[in-house]
């Protein structure tokens, strides 16, 4: 009978527990879903190697409220990009635009592999080209490590 | 020959570049506010809650923002080149005592010396915002004609105060 009392009671209690974890997280569930969209875009200067939405430092929290006030008051993703490059650079945008100074940057790894590709291509068409000869022959298997 | 010398030279290459990498700061973010308007404030004083100062009072001015707070240990370190560099010059330099509480703000200020001609009292980091300021200290310079020259991230040095501002100013001052 204890023991049931005792269960029932951690039952509820842990019922208790849950309701208070569950507790919606702000206001405005949309909101904030199209903050944090936003948040996730930007780089948080402090901590420059985490976005606005995962950083903790103030100065992220800050501007996770800066960007709620501004969806708030109506201003759409386009402007509050604007608002932070106008005060933090290019530097913020997870996604620079794409630009003179910013080329190398994007097309960069694209030109890397094809010139690693042109390369290998080279090479392996010239081996093929070259006869038996030109390379070393099989090493043969060694016979004590065959079972 | 071409053996060697093909990957020897890809080698020497990438080092130099991770070589340069290495040397630059990733705190340095170039601040796009160079050769921009200074952003528009109007704030009360930290000493004088009933002063009210804003950015059009500096036009015609060459002056300085030192962005500062009693919370900041690096604004502490940096805060004597500052007191020694503002004496017997006439300078304006203004304070923006940032994310702070004007009780602490006054005190560090009897405490340490105050080389500022006023400081901006901007508790929720508002003008701190405008400004992109994202480190404290920062410094900025600007020119008569309320432009931003110039932007140091973190504590002044000695050799930016000499190489860096004392020749802008000189410059801008002409």
């Amino acid at each position: 009978m204890r023991r049931w009392l005792i269960s029932a009671f951690l039952c509820l209690i842990s019922g208790w527990s849950l309701a208070q974890t569950a507790r919606p997280v702000a206001e405005d569930p949309v909101l904030e879903a199209r903050m944090m969209a936003l948040a996730t875009e930007l780089r948080c200067l402090v901590c420059q190697n985490q976005t606005i939405a995962d950083s903790h430092a103030e100065l992220a929290i800050d501007l996770r409220q800066q960007i709620r006030d501004q969806l708030r008051q109506g201003r759409d993703e386009t402007q509050i990009r604007a608002f932070m490059t106008d005060r933090y650079g290019d530097f913020v945008l997870y996604r620079p635009p794409v630009s003179e100074r910013t080329a190398l940057l994007w097309f960069g790894p694209g030109m890397l592999l094809v010139l690693g590709l042109a390369s290998l291509i080279f090479i392996l068409r010239r081996r093929s080209r070259l006869g038996a000869e030109a390379f070393d022959p099989d090493e043969a298997d060694d016979p004590a490590r065959t079972p | 020959m071409k053996r060697v010398l093909i990957p020897l030279v890809l080698f020497i290459a990438l080092a130099v570049f991770l070589a340069l990498g290495l040397k630059l700061d990733p705190r340095e973010v170039p601040s796009p506010l160079i050769g921009k308007p200074a952003p528009d404030f109007k704030t009360e004083t930290l000493a004088d809650p009933s002063r009210v100062i804003q950015r059009d009072d500096l036009r015609g001015k060459v002056w300085i923002l030192n962005v500062w707070a009693s919370w900041c240990g690096a604004c502490r370190d940096e805060h004597p080149l500052l007191v020694d560099f503002a004496r017997g010059r006439s300078l304006t330099l203004i304070g923006l005592n940032y994310k702070d509480e004007r009780s602490a703000g006054d005190a560090w200020l009897a405490r340490f010396g105050n080389p500022y001609t006023d400081s901006l009292f901007d508790p929720q980091g508002r003008i701190g915002l405008d400004y992109g300021v994202y480190g404290v200290p920062e410094t900025f310079v600007i020119d008569r004609q309320g432009v931003v020259r110039y932007k140091h991230i973190g504590a002044l040095t000695p050799e930016a105060l000499k190489t860096k501002v004392e020749p802008l100013l000189a410059q801008l001052s002409k």
